[in-house]
């Protein structure tokens, strides 16, 4: 299979194998949870009381909520990355078929980046503001796939280039505090899929950006999973975020699932008051009422 | 009630930097708002808007253009005459932090009292009118000997709306009010404003979020790169964008049902405004 970043460079018409991969019938998941619950054993308390959702290469699951809804627990759990005192208290994770609760620390360095891989919201904490991007990004593709340093480096410039970077040399060059926000979460997906991960968590990552970044960022995701057959989970506390890329959506409040299901029937028959609650934001406030009047007209 | 214009902004430039450094903010900016009416302002960072609410606060110095509030030409005042303004609390502002602009040290009635004590009301009569103002904003009474440390984030933006309503100003110019507030809080300060239009005062209502801008304003603005592009009735603008910016702006809101046939719209656009 040839890597994710050449995939982005082939123009979509020349992708002779689907993204979605795999024999026919049922793809195989990727990343499965399967009733996961997650316990601060400092306070005793459970925080996540049962999450499940299964995903296959080339889909894409949502989980909005309000802070403390217990949607970043749930990533940093598949990411096998919860803070020190919380764990996974009951139910199983498994990514690519295999329970994460066998892994072994080499097992799970093997796994990170080149299967599972994340983005967050603040991309700027997660470079390094001395060293310059193209080669953070270089240093990810040495480890996890062993290249040579001037190979690497032009990886580095080809998957800039693969985010949309417009001039990927110049940014390849340059520090942290000479991008802008938008650009910053470019390098950090460029980074993420840069050792041809199979899953992406995109947690809050376009909250802090302007709308129309924000758009650039989702329709980059949804390039990805198109061209790459790469599977998402993407965490938002907007609705509408998850509803734009999402095939099926988890809705969770105070650590609990109260609604799940495929991203049209969850916006078209809500049943659970909260998930009624964000659709009514938008339908109030939002550009709904305005689109929908120019649709009628 | 005179139909005199609260605000009017006529061809304002203001530059930032000196000599070689100077960069301009703002390019010709004319923008009138009526008694009562709630104007948005949108665009994306750096554009100019909230240089903008500064130029109408007088916290950012004018090159160019005139400034008028309420009737005054505030153009060319100095501080002393910008004080004296201020004082008399026609224009008051609403900004995104609200720890930052609520006194840390104050209870949160003594910060709600205090522009009504600047101008001169005894305690007692302030602290009638600091709980006559409390309903409006949906808070109680149980939180006005509190820090604003002890409130939530929603609630202090209350605070912070409450402390511009109590002196009954003409103009309310709210920057990024909401942008930081989770959903259910960001409804409750949105139909707050929203119930606001009846009361004669008017609103400037400044986000990079045409989306929360859209259910509250009456007419709505779009600044580009320190220049108004567009304006208009907010169901205009929205519904029927000419600039190519407010078209992007438009097809990037996140909305319910969207079709993906808009990705290659926005391309398209993205691709204009880079050329």
């Amino acid at each position: 299979m040839p890597p994710l970043s050449e995939k982005l460079l082939t123009p979509i018409e020349e992708i002779d194998e689907p993204g979605l991969g795999g024999p026919a019938g049922r793809p195989a998941p990727v990343l499965s949870l399967r009733d996961v619950r997650i316990k601060d054993q400092a306070g005793g308390r459970e925080l996540v009381h049962g999450v499940s959702f299964t995903l296959t290469p080339g889909k894409a699951v949502g989980i909005v909520g309000e802070s403390g809804s217990g949607k970043t627990l749930t990533c940093r759990a598949a990411l096998g990355i919860l803070p020190a005192h919380f764990e996974i208290s009951g139910g199983s994770v498994a990514i690519d078929g295999s329970d994460i609760a066998d892994l072994t620390p080499a097992q799970w360095t093997a796994l990170r980046g080149a299967t599972i891989s994340a983005v967050f919201q603040d991309p700027a904490s997660y470079l390094n503001p001395s060293i310059r991007v193209g080669a953070q990004i270089a240093e990810v593709i040495r480890v996890k796939k062993g290249l040579k340093r001037r190979e690497a480096h032009r990886r580095a410039i080809e998957l800039l280039r693969a985010v949309h970077l417009r001039d990927a040399e110049l940014v390849c060059s340059q520090y942290t505090y000479e991008l802008s926000g938008g650009m910053l979460q470019r390098v950090l997906i460029a980074a993420a899929i840069a050792a041809d991960p199979r899953i992406l968590i995109a947690d809050e990552a376009t909250t802090a950006l302007d709308v129309t970044v924000q758009a650039e960022i989702l329709d980059l995701l949804a390039d990805l999973r198109e061209r790459t057959g790469l599977a998402l989970v993407v965490v938002s506390h907007d609705l509408a975020v998850v509803a734009q890329l999402c095939d099926e959506v988890l809705v969770m409040r105070e650590g609990e699932v109260v609604e799940q299901g495929p991203t049209r029937e969850v916006l078209h028959h809500p049943r659970h008051a909260y998930t009624r609650l964000l659709i009514a934001e938008h339908e109030q406030y939002g550009l709904e009422k305005f689109l929908a009047t120019k649709e009628d007209a | 009630m005179s139909t005199r214009p609260v605000l009017e902004v006529k061809d304002l430039d203001v530059h930032y930097g000196l000599r070689r450094r100077r960069r301009r903010a703002l390019h010709e900016v004319s923008l009138s708002v009526a008694p009562g009416e709630t104007v948005g302002i949108i665009g994306e960072t750096g554009s100019g808007k909230s240089t903008l609410a500064r130029a109408a606060l007088g916290l950012v110095p004018v090159s160019a253009g005139s400034i008028v509030v309420d009737g005054e030409d505030v153009s060319s005042y100095g501080h002393r005459q910008w004080r004296t303004l201020r004082r008399r609390g026609v224009i008051q502002y609403v900004f995104q932090d609200p720890l930052r602009s609520l006194d840390p040290d104050l209870t949160i009635e003594a910060s709600l009292a205090e522009p009504l004590l600047i101008q001169g009301m005894s305690r007692g009569e302030a602290a009638v009118r600091v709980r006559s103002f409390l309903s409006r904003v949906r808070l109680s009474e149980d939180l006005l000997d509190r820090s604003p440390a002890e409130l939530s984030g929603g609630q202090r933006q209350r605070v912070a709306v409450a402390r511009a309503l109590v002196t009954e100003p003409r103009l309310i110019i709210l920057d990024e009010p909401v942008s930081a507030l989770d959903s259910a809080n960001r409804v409750q300060i949105l139909q707050i404003l929203k119930e606001l239009r009846g009361d004669g005062v008017a609103l400037v209502f400044i986000s990079h979020d045409l989306g929360s801008v859209a259910g509250v304003a009456d007419r709505i603005a779009v600044l580009y790169q320190g220049e108004l592009v567009e304006a208009g009735a907010a169901r205009d603008v929205i519904s029927r964008p000419r600039h190519p910016y407010t078209r992007l702006l438009v097809s990037s809101a996140p909305t319910l049902h969207s079709a993906p046939a808009e990705r290659a719209e926005r391309e398209a656009l993205r691709a204009l405004l880079h050329a």
